[in-house]
């Protein structure tokens, strides 16, 4: 029962992240190619629920699919490309990707020989069933691996500090910019003051 | 110190709480709403609502065809052809009323000298089909008719401040 | 428990078996038929919720609004509902002119299948689940952020500017506020060491003192702000603001289609609710824990009715929120995501790390 639903996810998802992994590359429309890739994260997610990675698949779907693609996605919407006729004067070009594609096929193959799929050899790490994903995650990266990690996160922050050097172009003159906690400090007083005036005589 | 207040309230959510206060009271408080066809606000004998043209005790029409109302209608809503009757009376052979046109404003009440024409209290009325917009002399009169105890009770309350 | 992927008992030996010619017992169908019930079972009374909620919101602003809200349709208004819901399957769902039929019939589909699975993983009673799974946070966390594609997707396959301009609105605001979201569960993550929905339930027990709503009251707030912005409610429900934009990513929806996005909408709220209740005030615990007299008076009280009473709190805290705040500003919904609410949150997380370190009070010392 549980292999046969298995195999059945397993062999439904592989098949829809090839179909939508080759859309990403056929499909004209830019949004629809980013939407296939999106698919694709899903469907590779799922494959990798099956492994019993479920950390790995779950953030990959909410960093991924939830906050990376939406930007992609955000920023391709807004550029509001023009999508003209598919070009001509293609074929020039066809013999060099053939080549490639052949010289990858080669590599491919070489890399990836028959008896790595043997089942006998590589087969799929069974775990306890209280055993977490996450908590032995998080013990090897902070012990074994905790140089490389924290050097990601200072090249991330070093990149984002970057990001924001290159954008930030100091503070215009004048500028009407509200400053909400000294919006929130005025008092009645600071701004309105009763004078006291006799009336005038007509 | 008065700064120091104001950054703690501002973290306790101070013043959305007040808000949030408010907006309870007001959920147990009595409602409003009237439930309409079952209920109906009160109306004044002043009432603007339909017109109507109404008659004598004796069954004789009103209106003896001055067209003043015509003549001060600001909607140019009212339509007058009058004859004389076999009678030698002056009549109207037709009175007509666009109610699109009407804004139930109350001047041709006014004018009226002999109080034939009158405002009712009757505001839930409907056309079905084109034309039925133009309210004829026979309609209005029929209208004058149904309505004629109200109208009558009406114009004596507020005679008083006439 | 049962758990519908149960594959980590099979052993090797059964894997090389040609699966064609293993037998499957009667036992195995009915394994799965139970599921699909008990699937259907939460799908339909969530639905019956998403329901009555419409009506409930309705009534609620109604008298905040001294008024009495519907009472036409069936007893006090009770089938306004089934009567909303039979309109909407009646009418026709119109495609704009030079849409993407596929992805515009998709969108509403997207918003609603993420909301609806995520309550896989939602915990009613003790044992009472459709799946145990260990990263059960993480599980949710993933699944409502899911669902701001269904409205890009509706936003952009619409070829409508205000469409557009929605949807944009809503998917930068939920990504600004699932980082708030994010941090806020982190900290009772650190605070239960468990990820598992039920452990951190039971990591609460001992009365209304012991549940996190306390020790982890910034992060409390912060996560109920970030899930009024999450699920694009008043008031930071700019991305339908009707003076500017009409209606947002939903303005060329009619009929059924229409009518998923408000199911997807309602579906999340109630979710977030439920959420809030499990995490942060004791889920399924009775509040009279730990009291001589009222823990013995309320014992009888299952634990499925303690936490729909605090899921319906939060339900209604969203509707009284709605009913009394103006729109904010889109900027001050920017301003607030990153400049406070993440602020407050990573000092807070720090407040806890020491807490956890120095084992504070019956909440951190395990």
């Amino acid at each position: 029962m549980g292999l046969i639903l298995q195999q059945t996810v397993f062999y439904a998802f592989s098949a829809i992240l090839l179909f939508s992994a080759a859309m990403v590359v056929l499909s004209i429309n830019p949004v629809r190619a980013v939407l296939f890739l999106v698919l694709a994260f899903f469907c590779a997610c799922i494959l990798w629920m099956l492994l019993q990675a479920e950390f790995l698949a779950l953030v990959l779907i909410f960093v991924y699919i939830g906050a990376v693609m939406t930007l992609f996605l955000f920023v391709i919407m807004m550029l509001n490309l023009d999508i003209g006729p598919p070009r001509k004067g293609w074929l020039p070009y066809l013999p060099l990707a053939v080549l490639v594609l052949g010289l990858f096929i080669i590599a491919a193959v070489s890399a990836l020989k028959p008896e790595y799929f043997d089942p006998d050899v590589y087969q799929v790490v069974t775990q306890p069933e209280n055993y977490s994903n996450t908590k032995a995650l998080g013990a090897v990266l902070y012990t074994e691996y905790v140089y490389p990690f924290e050097l990601a996160a200072v090249l991330l922050l070093v990149a984002i500090i970057s990001a924001i050097c290159l954008a930030f172009r100091g503070k215009r003159p004048g500028g009407k910019a509200q400053r909400i906690s000294e919006q929130l400090v005025v008092r009645r007083k600071d701004r309105v003051s009763l004078i006291n005036m006799p009336s005038e005589k007509k | 110190m008065n700064y120091l207040k104001t950054i703690i309230k501002r973290f306790a959510l101070w013043e959305l709480i007040r808000g949030l206060v408010v907006t309870l009271k007001y959920f147990f408080r009595k409602k409003v709403t009237l439930q309409f066809p079952e209920e109906k606000t009160p109306l004044s004998p002043r009432f603007r609502g339909a017109l109507a043209l109404r008659r004598y005790p004796n069954g004789e029409e009103r209106c003896i065809g001055c067209k003043l109302c015509e003549a001060v209608c600001p909607a140019l809503a009212i339509t007058i052809q009058s004859e004389p009757r076999s009678d030698g009376t002056r009549r109207t052979t037709q009175y007509d009323i666009d109610i699109f046109k009407c804004i139930n404003c109350g001047f041709c009440e006014e004018a009226c000298p002999v109080d034939a024409i009158v405002v009712t209290r009757e505001m839930h009325y409907h056309q079905e089909n084109r034309g039925e917009n133009i309210i004829t002399k026979e309609k209005l009169l029929a209208l004058g008719d149904r309505y004629d105890a109200q109208i009558t009770k009406d114009k004596e309350d507020d005679s008083d401040y006439r | 428990m049962i758990r519908i992927y149960d594959f980590k008992g099979v052993s090797n030996q059964e894997k090389k078996n040609d699966f064609s010619k293993r037998e499957y017992s009667v036992q195995d169908l009915l394994l799965l038929v139970w599921i699909v019930a008990k699937v259907l079972l939460v799908v339909i009374c969530l639905l019956g919720v998403v329901a009555y909620l419409t009506l409930a919101e309705r009534k609620v602003i109604g008298f905040i609004q001294s008024r009495i809200g519907p009472n036409r349709v069936g007893p006090q208004g009770l089938l306004q509902p089934i009567a909303d819901a039979l309109k909407l399957l009646q009418k026709e769902i119109i495609f704009p002119t030079a849409s993407n039929k596929y992805l515009f019939i998709i969108a509403p589909i997207l918003t609603m299948t993420p909301a609806l699975a995520a309550w896989a993983v939602i915990p009613f009673d003790q044992g009472m689940m459709l799946a145990n799974i260990n990263a059960g946070v993480l599980f949710l966390f993933a699944m409502t952020s899911l669902g701001v594609y269904g409205v890009l997707i509706s936003g952009w396959s619409s070829n409508s500017k205000y469409a557009l301009f929605g949807a944009l609105r809503a998917s930068a605001q939920t990504i600004s506020y699932e980082i708030a979201m994010g941090f806020a569960l982190v900290g009772v993550l650190m605070a239960a060491d468990s990820m598992n929905l039920q452990e951190i339930v039971l990591r609460q027990q001992g009365g209304i003192w012991h549940w996190y709503w306390l020790p982890l009251l910034p992060l409390f707030v912060v996560y109920w702000i970030s899930a009024m912005a999450e699920t694009n409610r008043a008031p930071f429900d700019v991305s339908e603001g009707e003076s500017e934009i009409v209606a947002g990513f939903h303005v060329e929806y009619s009929g059924m289609s229409f009518a998923l996005f408000f199911l997807g909408e309602y579906a999340n709220m109630a979710l977030l609710s439920f959420v809030a209740a499990l995490l942060f005030m004791g889920g399924w615990l009775s509040p009279f824990e730990g009291i001589p007299f009222l823990a013995q008076a309320f014992a009888w009280v299952p634990g499925i009715i303690w936490l729909i009473l605090k899921a319906s709190f939060f339900l209604f805290l969203y509707l009284w929120v709605r009913a009394t705040f103006p729109r904010y500003r889109y900027d001050q919904i920017m301003y607030l995501g990153w400049k406070v609410l993440i602020p407050v949150t990573i000092v807070w997380i720090i407040v806890v790390g020491f807490a956890i370190q120095f084992g504070v009070g019956p909440w951190f010392s395990h």
